[in-house]
């Protein structure tokens, strides 16, 4: 019991630890793809710092729901985080909820960000919430169907079930249904992170913006919050898919030096996600709204592919 | 007598005497009021706990009545299954009764108040004959008064044209259904030998050949898949419930829809023992459809009624491919998953039971307080309405299927079950499974921006009219009715692990399998899809967690947010001088990405029309038309009409009104029975 409690008080850690990391590692390699400078690695948690001491203003117009928001937000990306194999195979809190649980709690947070938005009473929340709410409605089959791929797998739903078969099996992702499967979930996280080519994540320029509308009027410690909670789930599906895929070196159980050496695994392989990431969006321009379809309409064939090809191996 | 029947028979009494005190107090309104819903909220209560004392047992208790006609007996048979659909009826009945109270007083000395409480007595005690109904032709006279008494209740504001129409549709509709079960029933009675006892038609339908199967499985469907709503159906449901009372909408959403579920839950795991394969996919593909149509039209509607009435057809879809995927696990062999897929069905039954009335509910305060349907003239309620919109929130989450509430619940469920069965066969209607899981999430993800829509643009922002301006809350008894049903959303999500267990009898009756043990792990805390390994979640475990973590926001503060300011402030407006409602986005523009996106099934048209003077980029007025193509009503169901018509009008030249022709017709009917008479 108490073994369990202390692997999640230190997943929760991890969790809020590395996800401004890894955003200002993906930024400061974007500005090295772009020949900038760029802000330094620490700078999300200098932000964040500087956000968590600053005044805010709430608008005028909205109600309650504006304010709990961010808590909503910040509190289910960490939940989330908490039910997925972070560094051990085993998830701390994988008792209480699998693969669905998660999709379902970040959806949650997604549900809730969308209310706030419109509780601005500004076109430009009600706008992002639109946008928003329509592009996770189209990337949510995609992911459901690569997820399916994975968990017919494995048989389970579980993620702790889920990463012991991948480990189990150790040439598994080389497999075309699991290749498929990866390519089809990449994609919706592109989507699902508001990262280029479906949002960009560095702009208020109101024909593009799909997040950053829903969230404009948030200031000080509540949008640290809802920024924090954004990194806490990029940092949450992108630990999913490198582990649901490539488990090599992720150790099973919660000693010492296993979370130690998992650890160095979990960070090699995020940069080297953060990497194509990044190649993704240098290489790309923003997409028109009504192209995002497109891609997500080709994320769901991939993941019907991936599906099919499970009849054959 | 034991007491379960003495409940249930007390029930029936009150609402029997509910009826009558409403055609005795018709010219005392304010009596009749109260004691029509007062009768009401107490034969609800009796029947709540009559059948959860019933389905805690896990006993069948029957006793009946001789009516003096043949082949017709009073028997009514309380077992597990129709005890599950009684308790969703109780627990509806005991809150909108209460909700009731306050709801027509407005109506008092207007429309009249008995007429309306004779009506929703007896469709109550209709409904709960239906489910207990033991007897084909006792079974077909409870259908029966029930769709006459919904058409009345559904044509109570009959000055309205609009509400004329949908409910000559919906009885229209209906009738056509009972024809279909008319013919089913005797085909049934026809292999029982006479017998028109329900307990003789137990596991009959399997016994007989192939093709008579599959005639009484698809006149099932489709006699109560009119009564549910199952899309191309479905026609009558968007009309019906909006223009009722809407009480009413949330009985009929509630469970007057789950009658049809209820039909086929008896047909399929009752009278059927196995069905043919092909008929489980029947019911998953068109589950799949109307789940995945439902939500796409409930998108485009800016009625909130409406919308809602589109979203019970998506939600009857989500059952169906519970029951789909049950029936296919039967037909597959494998009575544990059939088990599981049928919780998931059953279990999103009695969920959309609750949150959709407790919805409907919600709709008839905001229609009560601001006279208007149109989500485009509302915004602001929250403030002005906190209970309401709090109570309206919950059942937009749980309708969502969002966790910890109980439509989370019922769709974990079905996915488990869809994900279970891709191992079941090795054939490719396996794929099946996992497509029909994908097509659930865009279903579900759609139902999500559906309520973000439906309450942002309701409740949130600034109102966008003077009636939403001034509106006010509503009084005690419509909050309490939709303060229960709340209760009820957060009391089956988070209690899922300790309450699914209960239907256990029911499983072991329809499909012969119970899960109680291999269902609950850690304490009774989890719920696990038939084994701990295949996957684990705890809806309690979620609710505390999400409490729990919020101390780290709460340290944060500590840390450092103790000297943040918090002001509050305008919000930009553009430079233009001060935010008005009409910088908002409407309820048209939040679905806009949507129905361009879906444009092949919707074939949206437009029309825009700017008034100017000088030039056109200096309108003085624009006048905008936006609307989409009801596919179903124009290419399905107005050639059917048309044909019908057409038909008639030939007719009508044999009717020539002459009466040689007439007395000819006599006569050559007489020849025709004589020679078949002599024949035989």
């Amino acid at each position: 019991m108490t073994d369990a409690i202390l692997a999640a008080l230190l997943q929760l850690v991890l969790l809020l630890a590395i996800a401004p990391l890894v955003s200002g590692f993906i930024k400061k390699l974007k500005a090295f793809f772009q020949s900038r400078r760029g802000p330094g690695l620490l700078q999300p948690y200098r932000d964040l710092h500087k956000l968590l001491r600053k005044g805010m203003v709430i608008p005028n117009t909205s109600s309650w729901l504006f304010s709990a928001t961010p808590y909503l937000v910040f509190v289910t990306a960490l939940l989330a985080g908490l039910m997925i194999p972070m560094v051990s195979a085993e998830a701390p809190l994988g008792l209480f909820g699998g693969v669905l649980a998660v999709v379902y709690l970040l959806g949650l947070g997604r549900f809730v960000t969308a209310l706030a938005g419109l509780d601005t009473g500004s076109s430009f929340g009600g706008l992002g919430s639109s946008r928003e709410m329509t592009i996770a409605a189209l990337a949510e089959p995609a992911m459901m169907l690569a997820i399916f791929t994975v968990a017919i797998g494995a048989n389970s739903t579980s993620l702790s079930e889920l990463v012991r078969v991948a480990i189990a099996q150790e040439w598994r992702f080389l497999a075309p249904s699991q290749m498929l499967a990866f390519a089809a979930l990449f994609l919706v996280v592109i989507a699902e992170t508001g990262r280029i080519p479906v949002d960009n994540p560095a702009t208020h320029l109101e024909l593009t913006m799909i997040h950053e509308a829903m969230i404009l009027e948030y200031s000080g410690p509540y949008l640290a919050l809802i920024e924090w909670g954004g990194a806490v789930k990029q940092l949450l599906l992108m630990t999913l898919l490198i582990n649901c895929f490539w488990p090599f070196g992720l150790q099973a159980g919660w000693s010492v030096p296993g979370v130690l050496i998992s650890l160095a695994w979990l960070l090699l392989k995020l940069t080297a996600l953060s990497c194509a990431i990044v190649l993704v969006e240098t290489t790309n321009a923003k997409m028109r709204l009504f192209r995002v379809p497109e891609m997500l309409a080709v994320a769901f064939t991939l993941g019907a592919l991936a599906l099919a090809s499970t009849f054959l191996f | 007598m034991p007491a379960v029947d003495l409940l249930f028979n007390a029930g029936l009494i009150a609402y029997l005497a509910g009826s009558a005190a409403g055609l005795i107090a018709i010219r005392r309104p304010a009596l009749a009021r109260c004691l029509t819903f007062g009768m009401a909220l107490i034969g609800a209560l009796f029947h709540a706990v009559a059948s959860a004392m019933a389905i805690a047992k896990g006993s069948t208790t029957i006793w009946s009545l001789p009516s003096g006609v043949p082949l017709f007996t009073w028997s009514v048979r309380l077992d597990p299954m129709a005890a599950y659909f009684c308790l969703a009826l109780g627990i509806l009945g005991v809150a909108v009764s209460i909700f009731s109270f306050d709801y027509v007083r407005e109506w008092q000395g207007r429309r009249n108040i008995g007429v309306l409480g004779f009506f929703y007595n007896l469709l109550l005690l209709s409904l709960a004959l239906v489910f207990t109904a033991s007897n084909v032709f006792f079974f077909l006279v409870a259908w029966e008064v029930m769709a006459l008494v919904a058409y009345c209740l559904v044509s109570f504001e009959h000055e309205k044209e609009e509400t004329r129409k949908a409910g000559i549709l919906f009885l229209i509709m209906s009738h056509a259904g009972t024809g279909f079960l008319i013919v089913a029933f005797l085909l049934l009675a026809v292999a029982s030998g006479g017998n028109l006892d329900f307990s003789s038609f137990h596991r009959l339908a399997s016994q007989l050949p192939p093709w008579n199967q599959g005639a009484i499985f698809v006149l099932f469907f489709l006699g109560f898949g009119v009564k549910a709503g199952v899309i191309p159906l479905h026609v009558w449901l968007p009309a019906a419930h909006t223009v009722a009372p809407s009480n009413v909408s949330a009985l009929m959403s509630g469970i007057v829809l789950k009658a049809g579920i209820y039909g086929m839950a008896r047909v399929f795991f009752d009278f059927f023992d196995v069905p043919p394969l092909w008929a489980g996919i029947v019911v998953l593909s068109i589950g799949v459809i109307s789940a995945l149509l439902g939500v796409l039209y409930a998108l485009m509607e800016n009625d909130l009624k409406r919308l809602l009435a589109y979203s019970s057809i998506e939600n009857i879809g989500i059952i169906l491919i519970g029951f789909g995927a049950a029936m296919m696990f039967r037909s597959l062999g494998y009575p544990n998953f059939a088990a599981i897929a049928l919780i998931a069905g059953l279990y999103h039954t009695l969920n959309h039971a609750i949150f959709k009335s407790l919805l409907f509910l919600g709709a008839g305060s905001v229609l009560h307080a601001t006279h208007t349907r149109n989500m485009e003239q509302m915004g602001g309620l929250i403030r002005k309405m906190p209970a309401t919109s709090f109570c309206f929130l919950i059942g937009a989450v749980a309708i969502s299927g969002l966790p910890p509430l109980n439509g989370f619940v019922s769709e974990w469920l079905t996915y488990q079950a869809l994900l279970a069965g891709f191992g079941t066969t090795t054939s490719l209607t396996r794929v099946m499974f996992p497509l029909s899981g994908a097509l659930l999430a865009l279903t579900a993800a759609l139902a999500a921006a559906c309520f973000v829509k439906a309450f942002g643009i309701t409740f949130l922002a600034l109102p966008r009219s003077e009636a939403a301006g001034t509106a006010q809350e509503v009084s005690g008894s419509m909050k309490t009715g939709m303060a229960i049903l709340a209760t009820g959303c957060a009391v089956l999500g988070l209690g899922a692990s300790w309450l699914v267990p209960f239907l256990d009898p029911i499983t072991e009756q329809a499909v012969g399998a119970h899960l109680s043990t291999a269902f609950v792990t850690g304490n009774g805390f989890v719920m696990s899809a038939g084994a701990a390994r295949s996957g684990t979640v705890s809806t309690a475990a979620i609710a505390a967690l999400l409490v729990l973590l919020s101390i780290v926001p709460a340290l944060l503060w500590l840390l450092w947010g103790r000297k943040s300011v918090r002001s509050t402030g305008p919000v930009w407006d553009c430079g233009l001088p001060g935010l008005t409602a009409d910088n908002e986005y409407t309820a048209t523009a939040f679905s806009k990405p949507l129905r361009m996106i879906f444009s092949a099934l919707y074939r949206p048209r437009r029309a825009i029309e700017a008034v100017f003077d000088v030039s056109p980029y200096y309108p003085k007025a624009i006048h905008f038309e936006s609307e989409i193509e009801p596919a179903f009503e124009k290419r399905l169901y107005d050639p059917i009409k048309e044909s019908i018509l057409a038909l008639a009008s030939r007719m009508r030249a044999v009717q020539a009104g002459s009466i040689h022709a007439y007395l000819a017709y006599i006569f050559i009917t007489l020849i025709v029975l004589l020679l078949f008479g002599a024949r035989g």
